[in-house]
């Protein structure tokens, strides 16, 4: 339906013996209350009107359309249509003349004229009040979309939980209109962790607060309630209650116990997770209604071990459910094919994202929120690996000594010499200092992540920026000559002196992420030190 | 870590001219260590002593800026010499080969003497 009269109503329903030029205060008798009339697309008056016959008594017209009987029972007489550029844009609407006389011919050509000149002035108007109305909605969708992204920022976890014997990482990219995505880690009694992924349906600010709240009952809910299940049913309940209609949030939750592997888990309506043992993918599989869709709901509670080497991977939808310019979607079984190839942590992170890059193609505007987690147990290969000390410091200029001074401090207990460990404290600084300056180019909005562990013979540093996509050289020997000679620039040392620094450098680069990671043997230590010496 | 600029003061002992260098020898240390050569070099002084005393961090960026130095003494036909270097930074100037074209001692008034660096 359009409203063609609406813009008019103040205008219309003077008689035209009103005289403009003498005020006076309009009498009751002299106002019509024309109410709004809509006329449908297919009414045909339209045509009528489109056809250009100037003004048009109601009355006469012989036309089986709705508009008519509307304008005739709200008192209309004649009708001059506002064209502009071929476009009906109004209608100037008169009831009856004050003195019951019908209009005249110099009547009608005074308001044909009045309409001819004043449509171009009211399709002005018109596209101002279109276009201001337009950027009203733009500024409003913005500025919802910008509050959404601050709740979501808000909301999700600002560290990883440091597990010894597990390696953690975490992915989140929200989609143009944020959706609803979230993960958590909760610190449970005894040493567990909750591991928490969900979906809330829907986009933007509604999603963003439903999150935050299930997150929050979630949270305050999981000390007391040690049984995912019944966590589940709880939390089901309380958003059920409280959840705008239509909405509701899919949730895996699983609790983890780091020192054997056990898990115990349970699934409102998300995407299973997957874990990887050995060359099989498997799916831990469990099932229950989302959250928040009906009361009183019941959930499956399944058990697993994750054993010394598996990799269990929590996702959202955001990925598996992304289509290429073909619209042909991702997959599950796609990405369960390339968990099974792939590495761990960021590495396996970042190999799904190229894979789903490659797929949609550099102009795909993400679809949904993509979040991953995985959670990666350190083989057994007769040393455990045990995390000292996991971190994140943003990329100012340098910050490269903070983080020198953080690793420092970790080590202290894992009996490096003086010597070695001033050439480890060195080769941090170094490496960090490549990664604010050159991976994440001084964007302080970028982390440099530091992971410090030891193995039974090896300690590691683990240095990883967003400099992705841009191999790091291999270090070369400095020309010093050159350099004094004014041949080179004096700079250029870092990973030269890196090399020079540790037992051994391994550099990782995919499309988002380059790492580093310094090595010191510790059992090989004497020797070692013999070979710098 | 805030990055706070720098001093290097020179002081002239036996028509040597001591920079004793700042704590921290990185990018913020660039302005003090041009000024304190350019300082040093307008006092007409043949031999310029980098006093390492006080660095408890030289990163690459210092290395730079050293070899910089380095390279418009040698230029100027003036000579740059090095002392109270710690034992990693001593082996950093090995491994760098700077203590190849920089005689190193232990102290300043080691350095002071002259000779054989040590």
């Amino acid at each position: 339906m359009i409203s063609l009269t609406r813009t008019f109503r103040r205008a219309i329903g003077r008689g035209v013996d009103t005289p403009a030029a003498v005020p006076r205060a309009p009498s009751r008798a002299s106002v019509l209350e024309m109410p709004p009339i809509d006329i449908a697309p297919n009414d045909p008056i339209l045509a009528y009107f489109h056809a250009g016959s100037g003004a048009v008594a109601i009355d006469d017209l012989q036309l089986d359309s709705p508009a008519v009987r509307a304008l005739r029972s709200a008192g209309v007489k004649l009708v001059v249509p506002l064209i502009s550029q071929g476009e009906l844009i109004g209608l100037l609407n008169l009831g009856r003349r004050l003195s019951d006389q019908d209009y005249s011919t110099d009547d009608r050509r005074l308001l044909e004229k009045l309409a001819a000149q004043a449509s171009p002035a009211v399709r002005v108007a018109q596209l101002v009040r279109e276009q201001e109305a337009e950027v009203r909605a733009r500024e409003r969708i913005s500025q919802e979309l910008r509050v959404a992204q601050l709740i979501q920022q808000q909301f999700l976890p600002k560290t990883l939980p440091n597990l010894p014997g597990w390696q953690i990482a975490a992915f989140y990219r929200a989609a143009a209109e944020v959706g609803g995505d979230f993960y958590d880690f909760i610190d449970l009694p005894g040493g567990r962790v909750g591991l928490v992924v969900g979906d809330v349906t829907g986009h933007g600010v509604p999603a963003a607060l439903v999150m935050a709240t299930t997150r929050s009952v979630l949270r305050s809910e999981a000390a007391r309630l040690v049984s995912p299940s019944k966590l589940l049913e709880r939390v089901n309940d309380f958003l059920h209650a409280d959840i705008p209609q239509n909405m509701f949030v899919t949730c895996l939750y699983a609790v983890l116990e780091p020192a054997t592997g056990a898990l115990t888990y349970a699934n409102a309506g998300h995407d299973l997770p997957f874990v990887r043992r050995g060359n099989e993918v498997l799916e831990l599989r469990a099932t229950g209604m989302p959250l928040g869709a009906l009361p009183g709901m019941h959930y499956d509670e399944k058990e697993a071990t994750l054993a010394p080497g598996d990799v269990m991977v929590l996702h959202s939808d955001g990925l598996a459910e992304a289509h290429d310019p073909q619209h042909e979607m991702y997959g599950f079984p796609r990405m369960r094919k390339l968990i099974g190839e792939l590495g761990t942590g960021h590495e396996l992170i970042d190999g799904l994202l190229e894979s789903l890059h490659a797929f949609t193609g550099p102009a795909w505007e993400q679809e949904d929120d993509i979040t991953l987690v995985t959670l990666s147990r350190s083989p057994a290969r007769g040393e455990t690996e045990h995390v000292l000390v996991e971190f994140e410091e943003s990329s100012a200029p340098g910050n490269e000594r903070r983080i020198m001074d953080r690793v420092a401090s970790s080590v202290r207990d894992v009996g490096l010499d003086p010597k070695r460990f001033e050439r480890l404290k060195t080769a941090v600084s170094e490496a960090a200092m490549n990664a604010i300056e050159h991976g994440n180019r001084l964007d302080v909005e970028l982390p440099v992540h530091v992971r410090v562990s030891v193995t039974d013979d090896e300690l590691l540093v683990r240095i990883v920026d967003n400099g992705g996509g841009r191999e790091i050289p291999e270090p070369e020997t400095p020309d010093l000559e050159a350099k004094l000679q004014g041949l080179q620039k004096p700079r250029g040392w870092g990973l030269f002196l890196i090399k020079n620094m540790v037992d051994d450098m391994r550099v990782h680069t995919t499309n988002m992420h380059h790492s580093i990671e310094l090595v010191m043997k510790l059992a090989a230590k004497k020797g070692a030190d013999d070979a710098h010496d | 870590m805030p990055m706070t600029e720098s001093t290097a003061p020179v002081r002239y002992r036996d028509g040597t001219a001591v920079v004793d260098l700042p704590a921290q020898i990185d990018a913020s240390a660039e302005r003090a260590l041009n000024e304190a050569y350019a300082t040093a070099a307008g006092h007409g002084s043949k031999t310029v002593l980098l006093n390492f005393g006080r660095v408890e961090f030289l990163s690459s960026t210092g290395i730079a800026l050293v070899v910089g130095i380095l390279a418009r003494a040698r230029k100027d036909g003036r000579a740059i010499t090095a002392s109270g270097l710690s034992d990693h930074y001593r082996e950093i100037f090995e491994i760098t080969r700077l203590s190849d074209f920089m005689k190193i001692y232990a102290d300043e008034s080691a350095a002071l003497k002259g000779g054989e660096a040590t």
